[in-house]
């Protein structure tokens, strides 16, 4: 036999075995595709940016017909769940209590102020605990308002004209869910911890168990220890994807406009930068525990805080949009928003898929450098 | 490869392995770097077993893993097959068979597949596959596991499937890291009868480590290792004849357990080393004169003295450095509450005791008592049950069915009061590696509640009893493996309990630390403590007063040392050891019901 036939041979067993554990052992399956389905239904079902059915307080000290127009909207929307409270001292108690988010104060006088100087004031008290909330509160009570007057006025009643009236369009999440970009955000979330936690804990458990000093000690080259952990975790990796893709898809009803080709394309070069990470990080450290910590630390939270996937990057501050640079996912949630909500936008895109390439051969260089076949680092 | 076939035998077995004046260190931050070996020199040779022995720390480990490239000689070189470890490693990796320490293979692997991911790896053909599957299943006794998952096999089962992967193509030599250690005798014995098949038939080279001298008498060649230098080497006869004429076996006088005569002889002036075997106690003097035991042995202490034929194990002792002995001199002292008390009073009872796991009954109705001050093993194979007895017995555990007290509580009801009367000391090494030796013991003292004056009293007498003072301040998980094993009984002692359960205390342990536990452990049980103990050391049960060997989650067979012995003793085999019973009694050959009479069992109370 020649020096191919060997390597493939010996390739063959190192896969057949990986592939065996993989199957055998419920806790690779369960990172690569439970977990992923489970984070998919927390965020995507748990966690929203929007708020929908924002319970509020409508008082009235007014029981002319604007006025009672006015606390109807209110009640129809489906953005507020709202209350009548019979006085604004029973209104505060409930805001207090925090069983409501909002008051909407129509003070007394309202209808007929309306009526003869064309004017009324609209008291909106908001809980701003949660800054972000309390702007979107604020913004739906606005577009309640906005919405009755120009009803009013194209019934030719009075109502307050604002100067200038805003018609805002949104672009590529049309529905300004954010659900549309949380989903395919998460998917990187989701590929970085197959990619890191899972590639670095199954060579950890190898040293641990001692599996691997006894398989040191055979003619196995560097690269084909690389090679058996790449190749198998490579495919669990973009099955969770898929499945991802799939389930944000079908169940969530997230939109997808570009070229699954190019996802296929793109999410590999991401997969094999963040295999490439962890199995740096496993050839530095052998123990599960601590490999798991590290790669937690390396890989996860830098993906979900530093990739702009909760927040835009844009309005972080310098040092960190500059350390974000280094971290794998904020490329690849770049890739995956533009291709769910945009499409096949290169000028976008490649830059970004560059990137991922350049990381993926230098972790993955840096990995097999580290790889060794003696027993001291 | 070279064709065998065209060079003339040689003489003398041409060496598979020449290690010269070998060094090898382990930096540390801070502290000055651990020296493994200290420039060791030898050859291993084709057609042999050559074996390296040692207690823990002597640097065997270190040996084998350089021989096999898996670590880079700080100096000093290492020959395999005429190849440097360090610069060919992948060349000797692929002519070698290796077995570590920690069993290697997968565990979510069938023995079938285990088997031909290495003859993968090893490049194997095809063609040649089944022939040689045949022969390594035949050989290892796993034709019918092929599909049993490597996880699922016994203690012994997975050693013998190490093994055969390690021969998978029939390597030129074969290093082997304690093969044997944990393992049951049975199986033992198995490996051992592996191994020389393919000595005698393959010609192959093998380099063995052990810590259980009996198996340095079965190596053509000797290298004994102590602190990572080489003490001495050669066959296993030139080590006997040094110490020939200076061992003696003394017969105790009726009455007279061989432990307490044991205790008056060891530590004595130029007595090297003092044993029980087979009842009596073995000796080695450091001349040829036996004064030195009679002069010990006064009065009602008279006993028999007759000369012995040395063994190996004779040999070593008297081969490691007086400086590095463990001092035997000063008998343990304890001041435990039990003296108070009589002897021969029940302490640890169990009635049918039985424990299933779901479908699996671990322990099928086991019963024994234990008496005040006696030493009470239970032993057995790994997987007979042996730990979830133990952990019943401690209150760890519930029972399925059947009965246990201790110290006359019932464990059910009153754990807590029972257990304030016990010490525990666990299998594995169960102080906080990161807090010193003084704050482990009085996060222990605190814990059974202690009162302060009460602790630095018990304080003290761990320091002195242990030889623990000068550690006092370093951190537990960084003692060196027999401090480490003293501290944590010290730690089960410190309360003062009448009854002291030691899970596998001596496992991992080497020879001298554990011939200084028994030492100690028979000082405790003369001043009242009733120990249970287990292990897997068939020569240790020796010490013990009475024992039980468990198999499978039954009795097996009950008695003292003797009466053990007893069952195995056959016109062939006319003085038996522990050991022979035992792998007669585990492949059913003899039963031990005779031995036991229920009225024995029952025991009336005196």
């Amino acid at each position: 036999m020649n020096g191919s036939a060997y390597f493939r041979m010996r390739l063959r067993g190192i896969l057949r075995k990986e592939v065996l554990q993989i199957l055998r052992d419920p806790s690779s399956i369960l990172l690569a595709i439970v977990m992923p389905m489970v984070m998919l239904f927390l965020f995507g079902y748990g966690v929203s940016l929007d708020a929908e059915n924002v319970p509020i307080a409508v008082v009235t000290g007014d029981r002319g017909p604007a006025a009672r127009e006015l606390a109807a909207r209110f009640s129809l929307s489906r953005y507020f769940k709202s209350h009548t409270a019979t006085s604004m001292a029973a209104a505060e108690k409930t805001m207090t209590e925090g069983t409501v988010e909002g008051i909407v104060h129509l003070q007394q006088g309202f209808s007929s102020d309306l009526a003869t100087r064309h004017q009324a004031k609209v008291q909106v008290i908001v809980n701003g605990i949660d800054a972000n909330r309390a702007r979107l509160v604020l913004g739906y009570a606005g577009g309640v308002l906005e919405k009755w007057g120009a009803v009013r006025r194209a019934r030719g009643e009075p109502a307050a004209v604002p100067a200038v009236v805003i018609r805002p369009r949104i672009w590529f999440n049309a529905a300004a869910d954010s659900r549309n970009f949380l989903v395919p955000g998460l998917i990187t979330l989701i590929m970085t911890l197959t990619g890191v936690l899972l590639t670095a804990l199954v060579v950890a458990r190898e040293w641990e168990r001692g599996t691997m000093e006894a398989i040191l000690v055979t003619p196995i080259r560097r690269l084909d220890l690389l090679l058996g952990k790449v190749l198998p975790y490579y495919v669990l990796g973009m099955m969770g994807m898929v499945l991802s893709v799939v389930v944000g898809m079908l169940l969530f009803g997230v939109p997808f406009r570009g070229s699954f080709a190019a996802l296929f394309f793109l999410s590999s070069l991401f997969m094999l930068a963040s295999m490439g990470l962890g199995l740096f990080v496993s050839a530095a450290i052998r123990a599960q525990f601590a490999a798991a910590q590290i790669s937690i630390l390396a890989g996860f939270l830098p993906a979900l805080f530093l990739s702009g996937l909760l927040f835009d990057l844009g309005s972080t501050p310098r040092f960190i949009q500059i350390l974000s640079y280094v971290v794998p996912a904020r490329y690849f949630v770049a890739i995956s928003h533009t291709l769910f909500m945009a499409g096949d936008v290169w000028s976008v895109l490649l830059p970004n898929a560059l990137a991922l390439a350049f990381m993926a051969v230098l972790f993955i260089a840096l990995a097999y450098r580290k790889i060794t076949k003696r027993l001291e680092g | 490869m070279t064709d065998r076939s065209s060079i003339p035998a040689p003489a003398d077995p041409e060496p598979v392995l020449a290690v010269r004046d070998l060094k090898k260190e382990f930096p540390l931050k801070k502290r000055p770097a651990v020296k493994a070996l200290r420039g060791v020199s030898f050859d291993a040779r084709a057609g042999q077993v050559t074996g390296l022995v040692g207690a823990d720390g002597a640097g065997k480990t270190t040996l084998i893993r350089t021989a096999a490239g898996l670590l880079a000689p700080t100096a000093g070189t290492v020959t395999v097959l005429g190849l440097d470890s360090a610069a060919d490693s992948i060349e000797i990796q692929s002519r070698v068979g290796y077995m570590p320490q920690k069993f290697g293979l997968y565990q979510d692997l069938t023995v079938e597949e285990n088997m031909a991911l290495y003859a993968d790896l090893r490049g194997v053909p095809v063609a040649e596959r089944k022939a040689r599957y045949r022969i390594l299943l035949q050989m290892t006794d796993l034709s019918a596991f092929t599909k049993r998952r490597a996880g699922a096999l016994s203690g012994g089962m997975k050693q013998k499937l190490g093994l055969a992967c390690a021969l998978i193509k029939s390597p030129k030599m074969l290093l082997l890291d304690e093969p044997t250690v944990g393992v049951d005798p049975v199986s033992r014995r198995e490996l051992w009868k592996i191994v020389y098949e393919m000595v005698e038939k393959e010609g192959i080279g093998v380099l063995l480590s052990t810590a259980y001298l009996d198996e340095a008498e079965r190596c053509q060649h000797v290298v004994v290792l102590h602190e990572g230098a080489m003490l001495a080497e050669g066959a296993p006869a030139t080590f006997r004849e040094q110490v020939a004429g200076r061992t003696f076996l003394v017969d105790p006088p009726s009455g007279v357990k061989p432990r307490e005569i044991q205790m008056r002889i060891a530590g004595q002036e130029r007595i090297l080393d003092a044993t029980i075997r087979s009842g009596r106690v073995r000796v080695v003097t450091a001349e040829a004169d036996k004064s030195p035991i009679i002069d010990s042995l006064s009065g009602p202490w008279h006993a028999e003295v007759e000369n012995a034929p040395p063994t190996f194990e004779d040999a070593f002792m008297a081969t490691i450095p007086q400086a590095h002995r463990i001092d035997l001199s000063k008998p343990a002292q304890t001041s435990t509450s039990a003296e108070k008390h009589g002897t021969g009073e029940v302490v640890v009872q169990t009635r049918d005791l039985t424990k299933r796991f779901g479908d699996f009954t671990a322990v099928k109705g086991i019963t024994f008592e234990v008496r005040r001050a006696e030493i009470f093993g239970l032993l057995g194979p790994n997987g007979a049950g042996k730990s979830t007895t133990f952990r019943m017995l401690c209150g760890l555990l519930p029972n399925t069915a059947g009965e246990i007290s201790v110290a006359g509580q019932n464990l059910r009801r009153s754990r807590s009061r029972a257990r304030s009367r016990l010490g525990y000391m666990a299998q594995q090494f169960s102080m906080y590696g990161q807090i010193s030796v003084e704050e482990n013991l009085r996060f222990y003292g605190r814990a059974y509640g202690l009162s302060r004056k009460r602790l630095q009293k018990r304080l003290q007498w761990a320091y002195e009893e242990f030889g623990l003072d000068r550690w006092r301040d370093k951190a537990a998980g960084q003692l060196p493996g027999g401090y480490k094993q003293r501290l944590a009984m010290a730690a089960a002692l410190l309360h003062e309990p009448e009854i002291l359960f030691l899970d596998e205390p001596t496992s991992g342990v080497d020879p001298l630390a554990r011939r200084e536990f028994w030492l100690r452990i028979n000082g405790f049980a003369q001043q009242g403590v009733t120990v249970v103990v287990t292990t897997h050391f068939m020569e240790e049960s020796e010490y013990c007063d009475r024992m039980l060997i468990m198999s499978m989650g039954k009795t097996l067979a009950m008695g003292t040392p003797a009466e053990i012995r007893t069952l195995a003793r056959t016109e062939k085999n006319p003085a038996p050891t522990i050991d022979d019973a035992f792998v007669a009694l585990a492949e059913g050959t003899i039963s031990g019901n005779d031995a036991t009479p229920a009225a024995d069992l029952q025991g009336d109370d005196p």
